[in-house]
């Protein structure tokens, strides 16, 4: 299982959790993993078409995942994933 | 103290442009307060130099005492200007997660950084500031952006009267995003009091998740102790990505390189004014695009 750290603006959704673990074998995998264990947390992550929402920023270990494969970027076992809030914004 | 004093006048008192060519409505005027055309780089600098000179008048900061607060940027890089011109030191927790550009602006002028963690955004810097001046209280000088009525006091005795004359008293809504809320609250406070019939329209990020640099989702995020939750009329939503597009209608339309949270005062401003039938609409640009060169390299394909 990887696990995914939850940033504290969206542990609302989740129950104040700050982590889920997911058998996804990609980042697509692992997020909708998530949204579809906390609905509330979609409109926040997905755009209409069910893509990561693009200045959403998703890392593996210390990796942002625009800079590997973007959303099909392969998540291992014990892999960190982690959403991070933009702050200065960003896309692409 | 004098040295602070001596700069009062090159803080506030921004220029007034109207937006032409993207206004959908003719029969309304639309304002824009140009907020980096002043010392300090931004909108902050009112906040910022009001809380400095206010600490230092009421003898809450004095030699020996480090200023401390939490940033996302803009108000950590007012600080670091004035804190610079007087000599005061000065510590700043800042997200991690932050842009590079402010990173190295903040070093540049000489401020002490810690760095937080970049899940928990400006909340989290907070705390760990908190944190600090709780283990060292005589170390520092908390100024607590959120929470100082310095902050929005600034605007209602600044930027209100600023809008109020500018406009030559016509000014009919005041539409601005909130992040600390002390723009909102300063400046809405005082526009009431010169003429009760103003309305207020408050803007909010559509996600917790977002692209507008200082704005927060109050839904999720740690409402600040100067906001006043019964000022706004009314509320819009704006989406990062009609902000971004907005960024690229402004340029090449407007000839202003602004900033995201700029543009998504734009948004709400233009959609305001798109439903009235007369008035005068007016919104603030708290700064330029040129903190956020990644963001504008992407968007213009540079």
């Amino acid at each position: 299982m990887s696990k995914l750290i939850i940033p504290t603006p969206l542990r609302k959704f989740t129950n104040n959790e700050g982590s889920f673990n997911s058998s996804g074998s990609t980042v697509r995998e692992v997020i909708h993993e998530l949204v579809s264990t906390h609905d509330g947390l979609k409109k926040h992550l997905l755009d209409d078409n069910g893509n990561i929402r693009s200045f959403v920023r998703v890392y593996v270990g210390e990796d942002d995942i625009k800079s590997l494969n973007n959303d099909l970027t392969p998540v291992a076992q014990n892999d960190i994933v982690s959403i991070i809030p933009a702050i200065a914004g960003g896309i692409a | 103290m004098n040295k602070i004093a001596e700069l009062e006048h090159y803080v506030g008192n921004t220029p007034l442009i109207e937006i032409r060519s993207l206004n959908p409505n003719k029969n309304v005027r639309v304002l824009a307060k140009l907020e980096w055309h002043q010392f300090g780089g931004s909108v902050k600098a009112r906040a910022a130099y009001n809380i400095i000179r206010t600490a230092l008048e009421n003898g809450d900061l004095y030699e020996g005492k480090s200023l401390l607060d939490a940033t996302s940027g803009n108000t950590g890089i007012a600080y670091a200007i004035f804190c610079a011109v007087a000599g005061i030191d000065l510590t700043l927790c800042v997200p991690e997660n932050c842009s590079e550009e402010r990173k190295q602006i903040l070093k540049a002028l000489g401020a002490n950084v810690v760095y937080t963690s970049p899940f928990e955004t400006t909340d989290g810097a907070q705390r760990v500031a908190r944190e600090m001046v709780a283990s060292d209280p005589s170390a520092y000088f908390y100024a607590d952006q959120y929470a100082n009525d310095a902050n929005w006091l600034a605007h209602y005795h600044g930027t209100a009267v600023e809008l109020w004359n500018q406009t030559r008293e016509q000014i009919t809504h005041f539409v601005s995003g909130l992040g600390t809320t002390g723009t909102f609250t300063g400046t809405g406070t005082r526009l009431l009091e010169f003429n009760p019939n103003i309305e207020l329209i408050g803007l909010q990020p559509d996600s917790a998740l977002h692209g507008m640099e200082g704005w927060k989702h109050l839904e999720t995020a740690h409402i600040p102790g100067i906001y006043n939750d019964k000022l706004a009329h009314r509320f819009l939503e704006v989406d990062t990505m009609e902000a971004y597009d907005m960024i690229q209608q402004v340029a090449r339309h407007e000839g202003l390189l602004i900033s995201p949270s700029s543009a998504a005062n734009l948004v709400g401003a233009l959609k305001v004014a798109e439903n009235l039938d007369t008035g005068t609409v007016v919104t603030v640009f708290p700064d330029d695009a040129s903190k956020y060169g990644a963001l504008t390299s992407q968007l213009f394909n540079l």
